[in-house]
């Protein structure tokens, strides 16, 4: 083998480059999986399955959103006989009010990072204004 | 049809993956077992390809030398196009490799009627060739995210930066990325259907890789908007991969399996294909020599070290009787003879 002092080194770095994640894991820890808390009020049933929320849930706040702002649909859903007016405080963060608690723990898991909160505020945020004011 | 033969591969190994992962229990197949299996190929076959080409000797020192070579001092010397210093071949291979410098100098030539040939440049398929690879870099680098937990603060701003390049359009936001990559593969596919010449000289093993890539791409977008899938079982997959305890979640869908499949298949066809360009590049006297063979003697590795170098001046010596008894001019005359004085 020709330049050996250059390519095993090359080869070691490429090496290491591609199994990054596992010595990066390997040195922290692999860390524990999201537990999102469910609502403290005990309510069992949401707009949608729990499948569907999952996997889709900021599709239909999406949709909401722009029904809302963009077309002016402030229908209010009726779901299974309970009301649900379009809307992350109005409707969602009645039952999960912990945002901290509920959204976060996936969202950080997962590195996303949703702009709700860019105009939003959870219900902790809100007490604390209400309070200053 | 080459390009017809390597759609249908493609197509067979999303079929594969589509019908495979619905079995039950076949999900750790897929899941599990091929991803190992295609990253140990590709370390392996990776490194094993790139010993191999080191273990070959260079006879000649052959740089490719675009500009002004060293001469004169009068004369500006092209450094990084004729490097004759190994920090100037250094300098010459970085650019190479992240700038693409040899595809910036690509022409076009046409023949007109006359007949007269005209050589004009062209640039799109170096603008394509860097959308291309840095969309997959940057793509490659974003998925880290899905691996690593916790997620560092540089990944986060990647992906803050990659979403945030289209203004926050669609929920989940839409990757800039994504866009440049389809940009890219379209036009380096195009390019062998449009252009006659590259038509006629790409080949089967041109088209997969170029769809294989398409389909991932493809497949990943729509996992990412439209088929959503619960990326909380996902990504408890992959980072239970990377720490080696993996765990299938019956919740993961198909769109899944077929994308982690492709990947898979392309982690497994690299090292044996034309994408080994990847280490091929620092691996190409072409580029990686400098050009002194003219004040550094290049000797060849395969030769024989017992034959020696045999200058005029010894060649001279060693036959100088015959030629000037067959009256060919040399160099130095024959000594007087001592008989004739």
């Amino acid at each position: 083998m020709y330049n050996k002092g250059t390519i095993i080194p090359g080869l070691i770095i490429f090496v290491l480059f591609v199994t990054f994640p596992i010595w990066f894991n390997g040195l922290t820890t692999a860390g524990d999986l999201p537990k999102p808390e469910l609502p403290p009020g005990g309510e069992k049933k949401c707009v949608e399955s729990a499948d569907y929320m999952r996997a889709s849930h900021m599709q239909l706040l999406n949709k909401w959103r722009d029904n809302v702002l963009r077309d002016g649909n402030r229908e209010i859903l009726e779901i299974d006989g309970k009301k649900y007016p379009k809307g992350l405080q109005t409707a969602c963060m009645n039952c999960h009010s912990q945002k901290e608690k509920f959204c976060d723990s996936c969202h950080t898991y997962a590195a996303v990072e949703p702009y709700c909160w860019d105009c939003h505020l959870t219900p902790k945020e809100t007490a604390s204004k209400e309070a200053i004011h | 049809m080459k390009y017809a033969f390597s759609f249908l591969a493609v197509l067979a190994l999303v079929l594969i993956a589509w019908l495979g992962s619905m079995i039950p229990g076949m999900q750790y197949l897929f899941g599990v077992a091929i991803p190992y299996l295609a990253i140990l190929i590709f370390l392996g076959g990776f490194v094993y390809k790139v010993v191999e080409w080191a273990k070959s000797p260079v006879p000649f020192s052959i740089p490719t030398t675009c500009g002004q070579g060293k001469s004169l001092d009068f004369i500006k010397q092209d450094k990084l196009d004729c490097p004759t210093k190994t920090s100037e071949v250094v300098a010459r291979m970085f650019l190479e490799i992240v700038a693409f410098r040899s595809l910036f100098r690509n022409t076009k030539s046409e023949l007109h009627e006359g007949p007269k040939i005209t050589y004009e440049s062209s640039r799109w398929l170096w603008i394509a060739a860097l959308l291309f690879h840095y969309s997959f870099l940057v793509i490659i680098i974003r998925h880290m995210r899905l691996f690593l937990n916790p997620v560092p603060e540089w990944l986060r701003f990647l992906d803050f930066l990659d979403a945030g390049a289209m203004l926050q359009v669609g929920a989940p936001l839409l990757y800039a990325s994504d866009l440049t990559i389809l940009a890219g593969i379209l036009f380096l596919f195009g390019r062998r259907l449009v252009s006659r010449n590259v038509r006629y000289i790409s080949l089967a093993n041109d088209y997969f890789p170029l769809f294989l890539i398409f389909a991932i791409v493809t497949t990943g977008m729509l996992m990412r908007y439209f088929l959503h899938t619960d990326i909380v079982v996902v990504k408890q997959l992959l980072v239970g991969l990377v720490t080696f305890s993996p765990v299938i979640n019956a919740e993961i869908g198909s769109i899944f399996y077929i994308h982690v499949f492709l990947v898979s298949a392309l982690l497994i066809y690299f090292p044996f294909s034309k994408l080994m360009h990847m280490g091929g590049i620092f691996m190409s006297p072409t580029r990686n020599m400098a050009n002194d063979s003219r004040a550094k003697r290049h000797i060849n590795p395969w030769n024989d070290p017992s034959i020696k170098p045999h200058s005029y001046a010894g060649y001279e010596d060693e036959f100088r009787e015959f030629m000037v008894d067959a009256g060919i001019p040399v160099e130095k005359e024959l000594p007087p003879k001592k008989d004739e004085e």
